[in-house]
């Protein structure tokens, strides 16, 4: 194909792209460097009948002016990235200055908002996403020994989890263990403390939300590895079984390793989207617990304030969270490119 | 020796139907239940002297007469004008679905087809544009959409979907294409057909299975997405997912949370229809990134 014919058939796509994916990233960068412009101060003699005093107002005019001529805001450089609700540089060296111990160092962390989201974020990543490959795993080997004819009917059962909308889905799970649901009763009798209630408990809510992110994930990895045991070579399972391998050791050493690009590919997908997760903490109404980066960009944008500045700045710390996570496959795509050609 | 892996595999067969139906009820039952307890008043659905309530409807049978009513539907799509939303949503799924497949369709055949180095680029571009958060996006589009006064409307919604749509939809239909042997479309050439006539009349009437894969994917996209509709649409406009989340702010204070409850199921309905007619779909579409690498 030409180049200009490819042009014109790549335009339409390329162009949407640039526009709303590309663009909005350079204007989120630019904008985290820049404040809105406080209001212009001036002090005007007001007097009364009696006796004039001094007054400090809003000048409209100049503020507007202001606005006007800069509308980007004050450029403070990286101002809103070492703030207190970002990366707190001041405050991180009191802590590590003024802790006693690398405990109470990592509680004063704890206390500061990006940290928390961040300490929340990666555990929900790092927990879920090893957990729903080994479950989508015993899945895929337990329906693949299944009868031909039970298989249609469990995966589409097993879909939808998967399928339904992250905000239904986290719903769905909420209102059962909500202490007056059916859920909730039943771990509140099994646990014999009939006050026992999610919603108060962090540790708790930490594991409903990881319950439900392994709930709505591992349909998918299952379907993967489902689909990649009908490949899997018949002559090395039988070769095992003569060498008197155990079921197990056929596992082990002839379907896992078989399986294991398909992993790679689970891990790589489920890290990205368990790094945004952002609806289950909407579902769960659980933002006095556990917060996460999406989380506070969604409660800045929020509301009748519109934090822009401080919103864009988190959204280039996640973006950059996001390009960490990607690298090894990005370094090994580009490797594999190389080797090609 | 038969005997003793007879017997192994046995109970190692017992196991291994117990864990599916386990699995099965963890995948199946929180849908049932939210179904059958969305026909109960509140008092049922969320029970406190006694679970089995919500089962039999107690609490429903002495208030309405029947153990199930309807009042959450009614409350939900009437009273709240739920029903405007799953138009809006509708709206916003057919025409997302129609342009990211027109401009994918376009797109990815241009990079099945084209031998040059900057494809790998552009396709790996678009493997990064689909990392990012959408909602990381969305500070970006404010400012602007306020000056040019296009924010809140159904439009520009659907713009920005399509866009971050498109680096999934064109991996998809460029693996889908390289499946379509060059062959086809280069005899049409020589034939004297233009690309764009070779694309028109030979490509077109064989791309309709992997075309209706990634349409799948794409109106999931639309239809459960939540950050971008919720800060991009007013209220007036609002699609399904960022009504319900409203229902969750004023219905709770109101003791109406069985509004919100029909309405999950509501918006659950048409999902639960998809997979039942395109499981197969959904799964080659789920698998067919995953195989290629």
């Amino acid at each position: 194909m030409r180049h200009r014919t490819f042009f014109w058939f790549f335009l339409p796509t390329g162009l949407a792209m640039i526009l709303f994916v590309a663009m909005p990233i350079i204007s989120i960068v630019t904008q985290s460097l820049f404040v809105p412009h406080e209001a212009v101060l001036k002090t005007v003699e007001n007097c009364g009948p009696f006796k004039c005093e001094e007054v400090t107002v809003i000048d409209q005019d100049a503020t507007a002016d202001l606005r006007a001529s800069s509308p980007l805001g004050r450029f403070v450089w990286f101002e809103i990235y070492t703030d207190r609700g970002h990366l707190a540089f001041a405050e991180v060296g009191e802590a590590w200055r003024t802790a006693p111990t690398l405990g109470a160092f990592f509680t004063a962390l704890g206390n500061l908002p990006f940290y928390r989201a961040m300490a929340f974020t990666l555990t929900y990543t790092f927990v879920c996403t090893p957990a729903l490959i080994v479950l989508g795993l015993m899945i895929a080997l337990a329906v693949n020994s299944l009868h031909r004819r039970l298989r249609g009917l469990t995966i589409f059962f097993s879909l939808l989890p998967m399928i339904v909308t992250p905000l239904v889905g986290s719903l769905i799970l909420f209102w059962m263990i909500d202490s007056r649901g059916v859920l909730g009763n039943l771990i509140s009798y099994l646990a014999d403390d009939p006050d026992l209630s999610l919603k108060a408990s962090t540790p708790l809510m930490w594991i409903s939300l990881i319950i439900y992110g392994i709930w709505s994930s591992a349909p998918f990895a299952f379907v993967v590895f489902y689909a990649g045991l009908q490949t899997l070579p018949k002559d090395q399972l039988e070769s095992a079984q003569i060498d008197g391998a155990t079921r197990w050791q056929q596992v082990r050493y002839v379907v896992i390793p078989h399986l294991m690009p398909l992993v790679t590919f689970v891990a790589l997908i489920q890290l990205m989207d368990n790094f945004r997760v952002f609806e289950p903490i909407i579902g769960f109404a659980a933002e006095a617990h556990a917060r996460s980066l999406s989380w506070i960009i969604f409660n800045d944008l929020g509301g009748e304030t519109r934090q822009l500045s401080a919103a864009s700045a988190t959204s280039v710390l996640t973006i950059l969270g996001v390009a960490i996570l990607l690298s090894p496959v990005l370094v090994q795509t580009w490797r594999d490119f190389k080797g090609k050609t | 020796m038969a005997a003793a892996s007879e017997r192994r595999s046995l109970s190692l067969r017992l196991a291994t139907n117990g864990f599916v139906i386990i699995w099965l009820i963890m995948a199946a039952f929180p849908f049932m239940w939210t179904l059958w307890g969305s026909f109960k008043v509140e008092l049922d659905f969320f029970s406190i002297e006694n679970w089995t309530n919500a089962l039999t409807g107690a609490n429903t049978e002495s208030t309405y007469g029947s153990s199930f009513t309807g009042v959450g539907y009614y409350g939900a799509w009437v009273q709240e004008e739920f029903w405007r939303s799953v138009i809006n949503t509708f709206i916003v799924c057919f025409c997302v679905v129609v342009t990211s497949l027109t401009m994918g369709t376009l797109g990815g055949y241009a990079l099945s087809r084209s031998g040059f180095r900057y494809t790998f680029w552009l396709l790996i571009a678009a493997l990064i544009f689909r990392a990012v958060p959408p909602i990381t996006l969305v500070s970006g589009y404010l400012l602007p959409f306020f000056e040019w006064n296009v924010w809140g409307i159904l439009p520009t919604t659907i713009i920005v979907l399509v866009a971050i749509n498109q680096p999934f939809t064109l991996w998809m239909l460029h693996s889908f294409f390289q499946n379509i042997p060059k062959e086809l479309d280069e005899s049409a050439k020589v034939d004297g057909c233009t690309q764009f006539q070779a694309f028109r009349h030979v490509i077109i009437p064989v791309m309709w299975p992997g075309v209706i894969t990634t349409g799948l994917f794409s109106f999931l996209l639309a239809y459960n997405d939540f950050a971008v509709t919720s800060m991009l649409l007013a209220e007036e406009n609002r699609t399904m997912i960022p009504a319900i989340n409203a229902f969750l702010g004023t219905t709770q204070t109101e003791g109406n949370v069985m509004f919100a409850v029909a309405a999950v199921v509501s918006a659950t309905a048409p999902l639960f229809v998809m997979v039942m007619f395109f499981q197969r779909q959904i799964v080659s579409g789920l698998t067919a990134g995953a195989v290629k690498g």
